[in-house]
């Protein structure tokens, strides 16, 4: 993205709700930082999260390409399958 | 499903989070309170850490030279947990003025600084930054003397960065509290400058 | 872990090569020469590291450093300024 043509920079921040901070501490115990064990690599994250190409920036916020890249990777390495993340996604959702 | 304070459905994305930590914890991969411990220690990371060191290298001239050998070393000496990050010190000299970004993603100190602001995640910092760095500057309002070199450092692999800015003049004899004081995170990122006012 | 080829002060080219996969030497800095800055040391290698493989032999990474002028035909900054990034052995070459 270095060098590619770029409007000013606008100063924003926000602050962060705790679903965001979950993910981040999230992606921290899955890369075996602070006593996690070590189940991906900011690697695969940054992978996956350039896997979901450059459009991505104008539909997704930061914290959710971040989950939808650590998820992406859980799949990926088998610790979860796409069958149980369909399962549970129902029924948080029902729970409302 | 509009009443007033009526319960609002998760979208889909903090849906899979919700979901996503569910599984892993119903696996025995996480627990809820190992999540719990991390967002805790998340929050507690604040830039004020990275103050810490700036006042310290200010007020000890060795620890200046240990600092700007081995960051990370320095910052342990000072106390200071950061597990997993390897530090590289860059110093502004009245000659030399560093920037940093993170072109490919985001790099970023966290575990001395915290989560970084969005601008700097954002597609123009990035883009922009490493190409035209004194415009960039000049939007925060930081307009550089003539005859200083700009370094941009593009933190692109396994080390992170800190900028060590100049200590301003009008702050003799402070004591380190007070210079860590005027040490925002903006200044350790190298889109401001410290002052005494 | 490879052994270091370079050491401060080399002049060394970006190769110019774009593959798939993960990468993390930019788009912007292939192709353009610059001088060794340090050794950072040596670490996985990110491209396998990102297919879930070892990433090792460890590969020794470094700052090089750019001179702007050099890197953008149109850069408009002062003639000193430099860009310094973390470039992984395998894609340098001597200059």
């Amino acid at each position: 993205m270095g060098g590619l043509p770029a409007g000013r920079v606008e100063p924003t921040e926000h602050d962060y709700e705790e679903w965001e901070r979950r993910v981040d501490a999230l992606m921290t115990l899955l890369s075996g930082v602070r006593g996690g064990k070590k189940l991906m690599t900011v690697d695969e994250l940054r992978k996956n999260i350039e896997a979901l190409g450059p459009e991505a920036y104008d539909r997704m916020s930061y914290y959710e390409r971040w989950i939808t890249s650590i998820t992406q990777t859980m799949i990926q390495r088998g610790v979860i399958t796409t069958d149980d993340l369909a399962r549970k996604m129902e029924e948080v959702g029902r729970r409302g | 499903m509009s009443e007033l304070g009526r319960y609002q459905p998760l979208g889909y994305f903090q849906l899979m989070e919700v979901s996503l930590r569910e599984l892993l914890v119903e696996k025995g991969v996480l627990t809820e309170e190992a999540i719990a411990a991390t967002v805790e220690d998340i929050r507690s990371r604040t830039p004020a850490r990275g103050a810490r060191v700036v006042a310290r290298a200010w007020t000890d001239p060795a620890f200046l030279q240990r600092l700007l050998e081995n960051g990370t070393r320095a910052c342990e000496e000072l106390g200071l947990d950061v597990p997993a990050l390897r530090l590289v010190v860059v110093e502004n000299t009245p000659a030399v003025h560093n920037v940093i970004v993170c072109t490919l993603c985001s790099c970023y100190p966290r575990m001395l600084l915290g989560i970084p602001p969005d601008w700097y995640k954002s597609r123009n910092y990035r883009s922009r930054t490493v190409r035209e760095p004194r415009a960039v500057l000049a939007e925060f309002g930081l307009r550089l003397p003539d005859g200083v070199q700009v370094r941009v450092h593009d933190s692109t692999a396994d080390m992170r960065y800190l900028v060590l800015p100049m200590r301003p003049a009008g702050t003799e004899g402070w004591s380190e509290q007070r210079l860590a004081a005027i040490v925002t995170r903006d200044c350790m990122i190298g889109v401001a400058l410290p002052r005494a006012a | 872990m490879v052994e270091a080829s370079f050491k401060p002060g080399d002049r060394v080219r970006v190769r110019k090569a774009y593959p798939l996969g993960h990468v993390r030497t930019p788009c912007y800095i292939r192709g353009r020469s610059g001088v060794i800055e340090r050794l950072c040391g040596t670490f996985g290698n990110p491209e396998e590291l990102a297919q879930q493989r070892s990433g090792e032999p460890k590969q020794p990474l470094y700052r090089v450093r750019f001179l702007q002028r050099e890197v953008w035909p149109d850069y408009r900054g002062r003639e000193g300024d430099v860009v310094e990034v973390e470039i992984f052995q395998h894609w340098l070459e001597p200059a």
